[in-house]
């Protein structure tokens, strides 16, 4: 089940406040395959930022 | 011949000098000055920090690469600038005393054509009681990662801490900004993320308890005052991607503080409600707040004309509006765009030795008077395309016959991207990528969040560390102005 990724949080604490990852979410940010993936992405990103930044 | 000096071999001052160098023809000079032997990959200092790179990994030695470039480098501080000569002769000059070269202590005057004022950020220590060594140097009651020598310091006190921790001694960190006008409150974000991964590799994270303090007023303002990301098909706030990220790894957080009081293992400070409170450590590497290099500058005749030329933060008055007046009244063309100051056209200011108009977040005070808000970032990207972009002006204007600035670097018309590390590993390292465009908001342009959402975007992963680390290892390569330098972006 998800909620077996969240670890405790105290209820009205800041912490509570905010969203949390669960599992797939975690396990994708160092899946090697979809990072190379994500790798390129953010490439081309970066670029197109630098392209438009010069003037 | 004409002679360009820049004041400051950082990153902007670097960029410019390198980029003016090989753009002008031989019969014009480059001049460096500036008082360090080293140049310092910055932002790797906080895998320094951490006991993760050596310092060797992110300095290298300026003179033999100016020196084969054709940079005449001197090892010198700047300390007074003459933009209209003396009594005896009209040509502007800068008086610099040497720190190395074997002529330290000794004075000399240079005459320039073109000026750039590139001298960084002095790290004001002194400004929070018990910061500093009483002598404007970092104190012994935290570290810091603002240098190599300093996050080889914050290395070794962290093995200690680590090493109490494997004897069953918990430990609190605190990690953060260190007064309430600090900027560069990424530095702080990544430090502790790396210190978390750190703790957790070496299997004593649970001895932990990490806070991170900060003068923001939310987490995630990051002296931008905030950004939206374009994030699963919302605009979602960085508070809320920054609070994430902390709340998953346990952390703790202080928002809205000014440290006004440091001492061993204790800090006090002052919250934007006014209370006063404590928190104490047994390790601390808090951000100092930025200052001018407190250069002077004087007319032909002598008087004192620092006024005229410099804010009074120190910072080189620019082409920006400085009296826009209240933050409803703000707007993005506040920020200057070519960079030349006002008074002298030959003059220019770059990274972080430009005075900005203002913050770029909401000011903000305490109940008491007490001034709590982060003060614009300047760093990294913005700083070396301000670098470049005023090299090609000043380029146009010595051999192109151009009477005023041909380019412009203005800070609401670029964007950055800032890869900040979670913590360090092939396989095992994130990193948060972010890009933001423009860096200053423009609500006339971006109704709305003030950005473009095509632009702004914001992931967390290895894909974003992998990113970090070869950044790492291109903008050395550049620097070292080693083959096709010029093809990696600033």
């Amino acid at each position: 089940m998800a909620s077996e990724h969240v670890k405790h949080i105290e209820p009205y604490s800041p912490q509570f406040g905010t969203m949390m990852p669960l599992g797939f979410q975690k396990k994708m940010r160092t899946c090697v395959l979809w990072q190379i993936v994500r790798f390129i992405a953010i490439n081309i990103r970066m670029t197109i930022l630098i392209l438009k930044s010069h003037h | 011949m004409a002679r360009l000096i820049i004041m400051g071999g950082g990153v902007s001052g670097h960029t410019a000098a390198s980029f003016a160098r090989k753009w002008l023809g031989n019969e014009h000079e480059v001049v460096v000055v500036t008082p360090n032997s080293l140049w310092n990959w910055i932002p790797s200092n906080i895998w320094v920090g951490v006991g993760e790179m050596s310092k060797e990994e992110v300095v290298f030695p300026l003179a033999p690469v100016y020196e084969k470039a054709g940079i005449d480098f001197r090892q010198a501080k700047a300390v007074s600038i003459n933009p209209e000569g003396k009594a005896d002769s009209d040509n502007a000059f800068i008086t610099i005393e040497y720190t190395g070269q074997g002529k330290e202590g000794q004075s000399e005057e240079l005459t320039y054509d073109y000026l750039i004022n590139a001298t960084g950020p002095k790290l004001n220590f002194g400004a929070t009681p018990g910061l500093s060594d009483g002598k404007g140097g970092l104190g012994e009651h935290t570290v810091s990662v603002c240098t190599a020598d300093h996050a080889i310091h914050a290395a070794l006190e962290l093995d200690a801490c680590v090493e109490k921790m494997k004897k069953g001694e918990r430990q609190k960190f605190l990690i953060g900004t260190g007064h309430g006008m600090c900027t560069c409150q990424g530095a702080a974000f990544e430090y502790i993320f790396n210190i978390e991964h750190v703790l957790k590799d070496k299997g004593v994270r649970d001895m932990a308890d990490i806070t991170f303090i900060t003068n923001e007023s939310f987490l995630g303002d990051f002296g931008m005052g905030g950004i939206h990301f374009s994030m699963g098909g919302y605009a979602t706030s960085s508070k809320v991607f920054a609070e994430s990220l902390y709340a998953e790894r346990g952390m703790d957080w202080i928002i809205g503080a000014h440290v006004n009081n440091v001492e061993a293992g204790k800090v006090t400070y002052e919250s934007l409600d006014g209370t006063m409170d404590e928190q104490e450590f047994d390790f601390a590497m808090l951000i100092p707040p930025f200052a001018g290099a407190g250069l002077k500058a004087f007319a032909k005749d002598g008087s004192d004309i620092t006024d005229t030329i410099f804010a009074p933060n120190g910072f080189m008055k620019v082409d920006a509006k400085y009296d826009a007046g209240a933050y409803e009244n703000w707007k993005a063309t506040d920020w200057p765009r070519t960079l030349q100051n006002p008074t002298y056209g030959n003059m220019f200011a770059v990274g972080i030795a430009f005075a900005p108009p203002h913050t770029i977040s909401k000011p903000m005070s305490s109940p008491n008077g007490t001034p709590i808000n982060p003060t614009p970032p300047r760093t990294g990207m913005p700083s070396a395309m301000m670098g470049k972009a005023v090299a090609q002006s000043i380029v146009d204007m010595m051999v192109n016959g151009a009477t005023e600035p041909t380019h412009t670097a203005s800070m609401s018309e670029m964007g950055a991207a800032c890869v900040a590390s979670a913590g360090k590993g092939l396989f095992t390292g994130t990193a948060a990528a972010m890009t933001v465009y423009p860096i200053v908001p423009d609500f006339e342009t971006y109704p709305g969040v003030g950005r473009d959402m095509n632009g702004t975007t914001g992931e967390l992963g290895l894909a974003a560390h992998w990113v970090k680390h070869i950044l790492h290892h291109l903008f050395l390569w550049k620097a070292k102005l080693k083959p096709g330098w010029t093809l990696i972006p600033e």
